[in-house]
């Protein structure tokens, strides 16, 4: 029998380094950039997929939509302070509202091992139902397949999103500017921390709760504001560290950041320090970083200090110009240094 | 955060980085010995507050860098195994062996599993009559009792599917090595504190004396730091050699004397191979005959492995202060934390991780 013609080596692997996939891969570092970069987006190409961002931006019939999609793995399905079914409402919700939409509408695939009991299955789905109701989105197909015992960690859930856009700004990584001010949503680290506590049993003398929350309700407040947006960007898998440097790529400028304004919880930080964790390499699965225009910085924390989701919302940082993308750290004792994007996965050290 | 915002002040280091320039009237070279200093002193800038000719020199002190490559060969063949349960720091993950490292190894099957204490490991194998569960014990006197609590506890167990790949490593033979190198520039150390908050420091008065070299127990803090330097800069100008104690909050001279008394029960000092440096008489820990049926490298057939360090890896003259970490050729080309030569690239306390990590584009400090 004849190979088929796409096995032949004509097409090679773009990926040799490695020929397995690690958990790095997914862990939203430099390791995941160059399966992304190398892979996908040389595999897929167009315009629209090589903006990336959060959500895509679509024009249709003269309306303005975004469209993105992200699966949901966490263990435990149920954490402090929120569960698999709530991120995965909260996480696609969050991306839209990154390109300035309004969420309308989820889909929702459900990869169910065998043997997941009845009662966990409604207890995620019940979670779903009230995050949607939160967020302002309906959740309106979906998808379930069930795979053998052994096969599947629990339950999977994959959502996808659709949101429409009702302004004229242009909120993408390209569009930051020297001169904005770089703003976070609240403290850093907490759901990252709280997932590995719960995990690894480790016990601080207060819990720590993930901070997963809608952000939407908040980025539809500044954009009613008139507040000047240049991008936004939300803080999950390789925390503030990544999120800053993808965009200091994308823009071709210098992020300059503050250590000392950076927002976190005492317990939090006492927690990564035990642990040798760098906290801006923490997943948070609720905050964002905003670019604001100048002129705008002190009427967007208002803004945002006064919602619910954003009470401790800070200015960490400034954008500069440069010849080339940089993020720096000015560290507590008044030093400037890099601040790099995690590699791989965090590994608790030594000693 | 209390114990930890205090030793971060900016105020009070500028404070001791003037009276460190007051005091110094030449060139001196100060080794800090633990690369958990290391990054501490790039990650918050440490060194740039010194005077230009005080030089840092950064030590041999991080365990995974010093594991040498038989080593991590030995425990990825282990860990490839079937039925087998490797236990082990996380740092030890990304090192790479001759050809792979044991992240790989858990991508392809084998049963790889990040422990937070030797004890979780002895967990494991209580849990898991089935498997062999070996643990990668490595590190200097900071986690040599934890290692030793581990084989201890799983003696008294009767645990007959627990062993332990052993590495560890001692810091004061590792001094004296440096310091009868005819290559070593070092005038000064800042002795590592959580080594001594184990060991105490009554083994430096010895070395102090016999090189003519002041040494200083120092913290992790920049504070920490800063004072340590201050104190080795005040011995060099008055011309003392005598040990001292910064990290008087944690540090006693006599040290812990219980953990010193588990490390005694269950291990020997051996002779030990340091990677990129070589062997380094009477500079390890390894079982003694009452606990030798722990021993990992016997029970899987493996004593007898030598593997050669690859030329290209420059990581042996990092590791004993010779040049620094971008001063090697293979330095963020060939050479970076996601493909690293060494494991002074990968380890959070490597020198060549610390200096990738936070100062990679030296622009960034001449912009200051």
């Amino acid at each position: 029998m004849e190979p088929p013609s796409d096995f032949t080596p004509a097409c090679p692997i773009p990926i040799s380094q490695y020929p397995h996939v690690l958990m790095a891969h997914g862990g939203g570092g430099k390791l995941m950039h160059q399966l992304i970069g190398k892979m996908f987006l040389t595999a897929f190409t167009n315009p629209l997929l090589e903006m990336q961002h959060d959500s895509t931006v679509v024009e249709w019939t003269g309306k303005k939509l975004a469209f993105t999609t992200d699966s949901y793995v966490v263990r435990p399905i149920f954490f402090p302070g929120g569960d698999i079914g709530s991120m995965a409402v909260h996480g696609t919700v969050n991306d839209l509202a990154m390109s300035g939409a309004r969420p309308l509408y989820l889909s929702s695939a459900f990869i169910l091992e065998e043997g997941l009991p009845m009662e966990t299955l409604w207890r995620v789905v019940c979670s779903m139902r009230d995050a949607a109701q939160r967020g302002g989105v309906q959740i309106i197909t979906g998808d379930t397949k069930v795979v053998d015992k052994g096969k599947g960690d629990g339950l999977f859930i994959n959502t996808a999103g659709i949101g429409i856009i009702e302004h004229e700004q242009k909120i993408a990584p390209q569009n930051v500017r020297p001169g904005d001010g770089v703003l976070v949503s609240g403290d850093l680290g907490r759901h990252g921390m709280a997932i590995m506590a719960v995990r690894e049993g480790l016990e601080f003398e207060s819990q720590i709760e993930s901070d997963s929350a809608p952000v939407a309700g908040l980025v539809m407040q500044l954009l009613k504001a008139g507040i000047e947006i240049h991008c936004l960007r939300d803080l999950t898998r390789g925390g503030l560290a990544s999120a800053l440097n993808e965009i200091a790529e994308a823009a071709g400028v210098k992020i300059a950041v503050d250590e000392k304004s950076v927002p976190v919880r005492e317990d939090v930080h006492a927690a990564c320090e035990m642990l040798g964790l760098d906290l801006l390499h923490v997943a948070c699965e609720g905050r964002f970083a905003a670019f604001i225009a100048a002129k705008d910085v002190e009427r967007a924390l208002q803004i945002m200090r006064g919602h619910a989701v954003g009470a401790a919302s800070a200015m960490i940082g400034q954008v500069a110009e440069s010849s080339t993308p940089l993020v720096t750290l000015k560290s507590s004792i008044g030093v400037d240094r890099i601040l790099d994007m995690p590699s791989g996965e965090q590994l608790p050290r030594i000693c | 955060m209390k114990y930890l915002d205090e030793y971060r002040d900016g105020e009070r280091a500028q404070q001791f980085a003037r009276e460190i320039h007051r005091l110094t009237t030449r060139p001196w070279n100060i080794m800090e010995v633990c690369g958990g200093q290391t990054h501490a002193i790039v990650k918050f800038g440490i060194d740039e507050l010194l005077p230009k000719f005080i030089t840092l020199i950064h030590g041999p002190g991080c365990p995974v860098c010093v594991t040498p490559l038989e080593m991590i060969d030995k425990a990825l063949e282990i860990a490839a195994r079937p039925g087998v349960i490797f236990a082990s720091f996380g740092d030890m993950l990304r090192v790479p062996g001759s050809t792979t490292d044991l992240l790989s190894v858990k991508a392809t099957g084998g049963d790889v599993r990040i422990v937070y204490s030797p004890l979780d490991a002895v967990k494991l194998a209580e849990q898991n009559p089935a498997r062999e569960v070996v643990f990668f014990g490595v590190g200097f006197e900071t986690t040599a009792p934890a290692t030793a609590m581990a084989v201890y506890q799983a003696a008294q167990k009767e645990l007959k599917n627990f062993s332990m790949l052993i590495s560890h490593v001692l810091v004061p033979p590792a001094i004296e090595a440096l310091m009868s190198s005819p290559n070593c520039k070092v005038q000064g150390f800042l002795a590592a504190g959580h080594v001594c908050t184990v060991m105490g420091y009554w083994e430096y008065p010895p070395i102090a004396a016999k090189y003519h070299v002041p040494i200083v127990v120092t913290g992790f803090e920049p504070l920490d730091i800063l004072q340590g330097v201050l104190m080795v800069v005040q011995q060099l100008e008055s011309g003392r050699a005598e040990v001292e104690n910064q990290y008087t909050r944690a540090v006693r001279r006599e040290g812990n004397q219980s953990a010193q008394e588990i490390i005694r029960k269950v291990f020997k000092v051996v002779p030990r191979k340091w990677r990129g440096v070589g062997e380094i008489p009477q500079s390890g820990l390894g079982l003694n005959d009452a606990y030798a049926a722990f021993d990992a490298e016997k029970r899987f057939g493996l004593a007898d492995r030598h593997v050669d360090e690859p030329t290209e890896c420059l990581s042996g003259l990092v590791l004993q202060g010779q040049i620094k970490p971008h001063e090697c050729p293979a330095f963020g080309t060939r050479c970076t934390p996601e493909h690293p030569l060494g494991a002074t690239m990968v380890s959070s306390e490597g020198a060549c991780a610390a200096y990738y990590r936070y100062r990679r584009q030296p622009a960034v400090v001449e912009q200051k």
